[in-house]
């Protein structure tokens, strides 16, 4: 059985129950950062890039863009390789695992005489809707053709929720070239 | 005494020899099988799986891909002269083999052991996966078989999960074009041969063949000829891996998407069992389902591929009328009320009724109510025969002739006295359901001139819709339930996999609101299986059925006489032992 122990009230002395001197020592501390904000000297204002008064950044006029780490979780994207080949051969996997379903992808050949034929298959369109995406990572994780890539684009904004589905075009505008990945499709393949 | 004495000294070989039976040891178990089983349906008997490539049961097994290999035991051979000892339970002793034997072409024995697991056993298996996966390319994402692929599946519960193959794969014709329907990739190729043996000893056109040697193995095609049986597509399901793919559903949609409904084909009087592949408000394709009584595991492929014709954007989405020559969009209430008044201004001898034996058995049954509450006599329905082609096409080509015959009676022959009626303006109000009249029963725009009022429910804006002053969109097979009864007066069902096209509506609800909206009385049909349950108690033939009784299988409703070719000669080379059957 779990123990009950019961708890008493602590008995406040006179001082206490003014609670004036509380006040006045909360103020002081206000105002020592106060004064210290005004002079450039707010304590751990270098490590977040503060604009100068007190540790605040002025967004967006300054980012953090620099700081981000290389892990960071931004929007998911499209890499094409050192060719300019797609990546992406729409294995649909990434629409299979995403959370939110947020991906939707309609396959397609690579019709003959192309130069990439034999990899057979690329989509045809690649949608990401933004406003579900969770930036979870889970696609960028699931691709077999390390197609996909959260960047560290963060700021998705958009005035209609058209605007905020990235279609296959906008999502290989962010992601651009990625170089020194497996090349599956040599020439041995 | 004596008489229980020598049953229980009776040993388990002769009791179950006395039913044509032989013990087997399997995995620790002792079971009874017929004999002359092959071990691999015997441990599925067992229900222990045994992994397997090349052999199918419907077809003859070469035992070429190694892939069922099992340990085997069999009581050591007694010395000359010396008898053989049974043990406590009445079995001789099991001397394990140390070599594994293939389970698909080897029958069982008496007091025989398999061992479906253990050290030696998945030693092999896991030697002949990566044998199999030497020269595979690692084409998984650009791969229709994957999420259905046994290589893939295998691998991962008997592969060794890495490649220790540092040399260059050998190199196979990809993309290949083997036929219209068919694609080859000769790389996934694991030369279990299944797509050779069918289409020699099933479609009985054998095009395709093994050329080259060792890893250079590569199925081909006949050089001068392609792969165009209209059975071809069978090969795509059967391949176990992803070497033979379809061109249609090419790169449509991963599988792994797809709803899977069970159904049947709508296409002939045969009824194959089919599996309707859907996402969304799509079908990406239809696959034969097995069912021993009807189509084995098979389907043509025009049928196969008839689906796409209920995709097009001629669908009928809503109910329309006719207004200046224009048809109108309107409501189903409206609509109703519409041809419940037309229909009232006509004698019932002016009334006719163009049903179809394309409806279901619901459909069919309802129709009849309209007509008798309409008083209407002339209900004709069309009759379409083809060819048979020998296999599983019959030659009539309605899917629910039976159901047709059994409901509303011989009704083909009325067809003419209807267009006769309507020539001399004895009839001059037609209702037309599921049919076009113009194509499928030879009416002319001469023959409807005196016509009043048509009414037609179809899927498809077709030459009827266009003539009618109301038209009523009804669902396709793929959009509805019901029954219909095959060539071999089989009772069998249709699964809705998908929700009617825009504001259609299944074809029997239809027609139940048609009676509602002459009759003002609710007739409390409120689901399919409700109007099954009034089926039941009118027509002989279907006394006692529900919906469900009919199964997934379907139920013998009639005798017909009528047999299957395709299924007469599987039956044959079941009985003579060429295949498992
Ligand atoms: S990051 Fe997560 S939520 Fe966003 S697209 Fe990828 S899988 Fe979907
Ligand atoms: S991004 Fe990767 S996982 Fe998604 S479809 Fe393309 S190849 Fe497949
Ligand atoms: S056949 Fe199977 S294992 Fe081979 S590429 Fe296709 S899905 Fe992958
Ligand atoms: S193409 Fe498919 S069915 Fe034919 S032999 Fe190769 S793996 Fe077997
Ligand atoms: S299944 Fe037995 S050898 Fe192929």
């Amino acid at each position: 059985m779990a123990k009950v122990t019961k708890l008493s009230r602590p008995t406040l002395t006179k001082s206490d129950e003014i609670y004036l001197i509380g006040i006045f020592k909360g103020t002081l501390v206000t105002l020592k950062h106060a004064y210290q904000s005004v002079f450039g000297k707010s304590r751990g204002a270098d490590g977040l890039k503060s604009s100068g008064l007190g540790i605040t950044m002025q967004y967006p006029e300054e980012k953090w863009d620099d700081e981000l780490p290389e892990y960071y979780r931004g929007a998911p994207a499209l890499v094409t390789d050192e060719q300019d080949r797609e990546r992406c051969v729409s294995c649909q996997l990434c629409e299979f695992i995403c959370p939110p379903k947020a991906i939707k992808i309609i396959p397609g050949e690579i019709p003959e005489g192309d130069t990439w034929a034999k990899v057979e298959k690329r989509p045809q369109e690649f949608e990401i809707d933004m406003i579900r995406c969770i930036y979870c990572g889970l696609c960028e994780e699931v691709c077999p053709e390390q197609a996909i890539y959260l960047r560290k684009d963060y700021s998705i904004t958009g005035t209609s929720r058209a605007e905020m589905v990235h279609n296959k075009e906008k999502l290989y505008e962010i992601g651009g070239k990625r170089v020194g990945l497996v090349n599956k499709w040599n020439e041995l393949k | 005494m004596s008489d229980q004495e020598t049953t229980t000294k009776l040993l388990p070989k002769d009791e179950a020899a006395a039913k044509g039976l032989v013990n087997v040891h399997i995995d620790g178990n002792w079971i009874q099988v017929p004999k002359g089983t092959r071990m691999i349906e015997a441990c599925k008997i067992a229900e222990k799986e045994v992994p397997h490539y090349c052999y199918h049961p419907k077809l003859t097994s070469p035992g070429n891909c190694r892939m069922c290999l099992v340990q085997m035991g069999m009581p050591p051979r007694p010395a000359p002269g010396a008898d053989p000892v049974f043990g406590d339970d009445g079995f001789q002793e099991i001397g394990w083999m140390p070599r594994p034997v293939i389970a698909c072409a080897n029958t069982v024995a008496e007091n025989m052991g398999i061992r479906t697991t253990g050290d030696l056993v998945e030693k092999t298996r896991e030697g002949v996966m990566e044998f199999l996966l030497i020269n595979h390319p690692l084409d998984c994402p650009i791969c229709d078989q994957a999420g259905e692929c046994s290589l893939q599946e295998f691998s991962v519960e008997h592969g060794r999960g890495q490649s220790r193959f540092v040399e260059d794969k050998v190199k196979k014709p990809k993309n290949v074009d083997i036929g219209p329907r068919v694609n080859l990739d000769d790389e996934r190729c694991i030369m279990c041969s299944r797509c050779i043996r069918f289409m020699d000893e099933v479609a009985e056109d054998a095009v395709l063949g093994f050329s080259e040697r060792g890893t250079h193995t590569t199925v081909t095609c006949h050089p001068d000829r392609k792969l165009d049986s209209n059975y071809g597509m069978n090969t795509i399901d059967l391949c176990p891996v992803g070497a033979l793919t379809s061109k249609d559903f090419r790169f449509q949609m991963r599988v792994w998407f797809l709803k899977e409904t069970k159904s049947i084909d709508v296409n002939c009087g045969t009824g194959c069992n089919t599996l309707i592949w859907t996402r969304g408000s799509q079908i990406y394709r239809v696959t034969p389902r097995r069912n021993d009584e009807v189509n084995s595991e098979w389907m043509p492929d025009s049928h196969r591929l008839a689906f796409h014709e209920v995709q097009g954007d001629n669908r009928l989405t809503d109910p329309m009328i006719k207004v200046d020559d224009k048809h109108e969009i309107t409501d189903w209430h409206t609509a109703n009320t519409a041809v419940a008044d037309a229909l009232k201004q006509f004698e019932p001898s002016e009334i006719a009724i163009i049903a179809s034996a394309r409806q279901t058995n619901e459909e069919l049954f309802l129709t009849h109510t309209l007509a008798s509450t309409l008083g209407a006599e002339n209900i004709a329905t069309v009759e379409r025969i083809g060819e048979a082609d020998g296999k599983l096409i019959s030659a009539d080509r309605n899917p629910n002739t039976n159901g047709a015959k059994l409901i509303l009676g011989e009704t083909t022959k009325k067809l003419d006295s209807i267009k006769a009626g309507l020539n001399d303006g004895s009839v001059k109000a037609l209702i037309v359901l599921s049919e076009d009249i113009f194509e499928a029963a030879g009416f002319s725009h001469d023959d409807l001139a005196n016509a009043e009022l048509v009414v037609s429910s179809h899927i498809i804006a077709n030459a009827t819709a266009k003539v009618s002053d109301i038209v009523l969109p009804g669902a396709s097979f793929a959009e509805k339930r019901g029954s219909m009864v095959n060539v071999l007066g089989r009772l069998q069902r249709l699964n809705q996999a998908l929700q009617p096209a825009g504001n259609a509506r299944e074809d029997w609800e239809i027609i139940r609101d048609l009676i509602l909206a002459l009759t003002g009385e609710p007739n409390d049909l409120y689901m399919i299986e409700e109007v099954v349950k009034v089926i039941a108690e009118n027509i002989p033939a279907f006394e006692g059925m529900t919906f469900s009784k009919i199964g997934e299988q379907g139920i013998k409703l009639i005798e017909t006489g009528v047999e299957i070719p395709l299924l007469t000669k599987e039956r044959e080379r079941a009985s003579a032992g060429i295949i498992v059957g």
